[in-house]
């Protein structure tokens, strides 16, 4: 099929088709990285801008490689010395990369909206990795390409706790959109505090203690912490929210049998989760990192590759 | 009697049978006659006001006009034209140019401007900064503000958050004139331009709880009240906020509030796309809370409307949504826009008249016109059924900053006139 859109921004604009062509599309690509020569010559003469205007090291290494493991290629622009921090608009910004005729912007920024605000202004395509606290659909599929290699295509009936700092996380919002579009049951838990005032409206079940949250649970997503929500007077103190909410494994086992333990990274061992836990057999936290590439692969291929309506590539 | 120089003949008047004929000398109000006078007026201009509503022209309580400092976005001569086309007699604008308007200087500068561009109105009334540079720390010199023109005072935008000194520039100001206050807890969501709730939950903003301003609202009843001293709420956004006031007027409490015509008419589900042209402070709220407004405002509960006209650049507006400036450019569009509301039955012609032209000029001791004899000619004609389209061309203001732009609205001021002399008056095809 000819991929539909032009930009990836949120899950949300995905139909489950257009989620099986993605997974189907990454599980081809998934076998090249662990050729002994990891290239192939797919997406020869495009180039890729890796717009990232908040700090990435995991995100912005997983997109490199796998737009270079397809023969794109790829450039970085960070925040640090480069215009944006000297005070030029974002519009001005993508205008200036838009004239440089790339084939595709993977950016990350930290305001809400700001992949939308460039899709709307650049004829190539966006792929959104991460925008503020609103979404990053990149982590959500990479996430359900992982969960689909232990549980099989069918997640329906399957429930995910997603565990942390949903108020500011795109990572929770996204996932929350594409497991509940897909059929499971999702769980959020976390203090008051972290999670969004109308937290319900996000479309999970709602929980402010974990060991209910847990019960019977099929995964365990943890979010990563971050240091400064102590300063702004969210928490106590670190080691009150692990007393609270670290991931452990005597609270695990309130969990289905087969629970899976997830995380984003980068994780703040003995926060979030146990060091124990982290490691574990039923951890598939290095498992997300191997499917990021995969899946990022297959996202960039689709977006370079798909023909306008009636027109030539 | 003196012969009219200024006749409006057979027109249509809120809350009023019939078609009446208006006749001024003089820049005031002669007579609103209940018959067409089949004498002739060889010396007036005579409009035929069929087909059209006579309305007394408003007065705007909460403007940005940006001069001086900011005339990238507006400046008086643009501010006033828009007033002028959209049906206004007296602007008041608020102190937060650069430099603040908290000195005789800046104000005097203001109506000078003013007297240049616009010298037949409409009227411009500063409001004078409540403390020096808005910055919360000392009073500013209100008798000297009041003296060179000011008819108001507030720290708009910037409230007060010392509520010691609050009270004190409350207690001083009661002997001058009313203090307007801007309520929003200087802490909780300062600044994000979205309303706390489901639809920020689901873009991922930091919002505003509605809260957020009731905490202030109720602080300035019970100030207000304790000290028996006057105090105008402006751009009141939310049914928490409306629940106080009821409540402290009917104790008797010396308040006044205020709303917006886009509190009336939209809900932060604009900022579905994360339009920035729906961000405004305070934010867009709920349809509960809009309804709430619409009730309070037919009640009395809430005095009057107020456009909070905050015109932005084009570039200030195109940027991520949290970057993005706060405000609605309103004066073209207010009294149209609001005729949305008269033709759902939300709102009668005389509500609008009441709430946009008398009670605003009352509270803050303008002039206006009832249409009894001896009243200033301030008045705009307004043709309830022409449709015209919102584009950066028809708004006269130099902020196009406004979630309309681009929609067509039914209701359009023909006519404005302030203190008998025409200060707008849209030009027709010859045909018409």
């Amino acid at each position: 099929m000819n991929w539909p859109h032009k930009d990836l921004l949120d899950v949300s604009q995905l139909s489950r088709e257009d989620v099986d062509v993605v997974m189907r599309t990454a599980a081809s690509f998934r076998e090249i990285n662990s050729r002994p020569v990891k290239k192939v010559p797919t997406l020869k003469g495009k180039s890729v801008v890796l717009f990232f205007a908040e700090p990435s090291t995991r995100t912005k290494t997983s997109f490199d490689i796998a737009g270079k493991r397809l023969s794109a290629d790829t450039f970085g622009l960070a925040k640090t010395g480069s215009s944006l921090q000297k005070g030029e608009t974002l519009k001005d910004t993508v205008l200036t990369l838009q004239a440089m005729n790339p084939d595709a912007i993977v950016m990350r920024h930290s305001a809400s909206g700001a992949a939308d605000f460039v899709a709307r202004r650049v004829s190539c395509a966006v792929i959104n990795a991460g925008d503020g606290w609103h979404a990053h659909p990149t982590q959500a599929l990479l996430d359900l390409f992982t969960l689909r290699g232990v549980w099989g295509d069918d997640i329906v009936g399957k429930t995910v706790v997603i565990l942390g700092d949903v108020a500011h996380s795109r990572v929770a919002r996204s996932n929350v959109r594409l497991l509940t579009m897909l059929g499971a049951t999702v769980r959020l838990c976390a203090p008051r505090t972290l999670l969004p005032k109308d937290a319900k409206a996000l479309g999970a079940r709602v929980y402010h203690e974990l060991e209910p949250a847990l019960d019977g649970a099929d995964a365990v997503m943890c979010l990563r912490l971050q240091l400064e929500r102590q300063e702004a007077g969210l928490l106590p103190e670190l080691r009150e929210y692990a007393r609270r909410f670290c991931l452990t494994k005597d609270r695990l086992a309130l969990a289905s049998p087969d629970v899976k333990v997830m995380h984003p990274g980068p994780i703040n061992r003995g926060v979030e989760i146990a060091s124990d836990l982290a490691d574990a057999g039923n951890s598939l936290i290095l498992d997300q990192v191997a499917s990021g590439v995969a899946v990022r692969m297959a996202l960039l291929y689709l977006h370079i590759t798909r023909k306008e309506e009636g027109g030539a590539a | 009697m003196t012969s009219p120089d200024l006749v409006v003949a057979n027109v249509a008047v809120p809350g009023r049978d019939g078609l009446w004929t208006l006749l001024c000398a003089a820049g005031c109000v002669l007579e609103l006659l209940p018959h067409d006078p089949a004498a002739a007026f060889p010396d007036a201009r005579v409009i035929d006001g069929r087909g059209q509503l006579l309305m007394p022209a408003m007065t705007d309580a909460h403007t940005h006009l940006r001069e001086p400092g900011q005339e990238w976005k507006e400046d008086i001569a643009s501010g006033l034209a828009a007033a002028a086309g959209g049906g206004f007699s007296n602007i008041m604008c608020m102190a937060n140019t650069e430099p603040v308007n908290d000195n005789a200087a800046v104000t005097r500068l203001m109506l000078r401007r003013a007297a240049e561009a616009w010298p037949h109105g409409p009227r411009l009334f500063p409001v004078g900064a409540l403390t020096l540079g808005l910055a919360g720390k000392q009073l500013a010199p209100m008798e000297e503000l009041l003296a060179a023109g000011c008819v108001a005072f507030s720290n708009d935008g910037e409230p007060v958050a010392d509520t010691d000194l609050f009270r004190h520039a409350l207690e001083y100001a009661a002997d001058l004139a009313p203090v307007i206050d801007h309520c929003e807890d200087p802490y909780m969501g300062k600044g994000t331009g979205a309303n706390e709730g489901a639809m920020s939950a689901r873009l991922g903003l930091r919002g505003q709880p509605d809260v957020a301003e009731a905490l202030q609202v109720a602080r300035d009843i019970l100030l207000a009240e304790y000290l028996n001293a006057p105090v105008h709420l402006a751009h009141v956004s939310c049914r928490r906020a409306v629940e106080l006031i009821a409540d402290a007027k009917r104790r008797g409490a010396p308040v006044t509030a205020e709303t917006c015509p886009h509190y009336l008419l939209m809900t932060d589900a604009a900022l579905f796309g994360y339009d920035t042209m729906a961000k405004v402070n305070p934010p867009l709220r709920t349809d509960d809370d809009r309804l709430a407004l619409a009730q309070a405002l037919r009640e009395g509960v809430i005095d009057i409307l107020a456009t909070d006209h905050a015109p932005h650049a084009a570039h200030e507006k195109e940027t991520p949504f949290e970057e993005a400036k706060n405000g609605i450019t309103g004066l073209d569009t207010a009294l149209a826009s609001l005729w949305e509301l008269v033709r759902m039955g939300q709102l009668t012609p005389q509500d609008i008249a009441l709430r946009f032209a008398w009670r605003p000029a009352e509270i803050f001791k303008l002039p206006h016109c009832r249409f009894a004899p001896g009243d200033p000619a301030d008045f705009c004609l307004f043709d309830p059924e022409e449709s015209w389209v919102v584009t950066t061309e028809t708004l006269r203001s130099k902020g196009k900053n406004t979630p309309l732009l681009g929609q067509s609205l039914t209701g359009r001021v023909l006519l404005t006139v302030v203190g008998g002399h025409i200060v707008h008056e849209l030009a027709r095809p010859a045909a018409f």
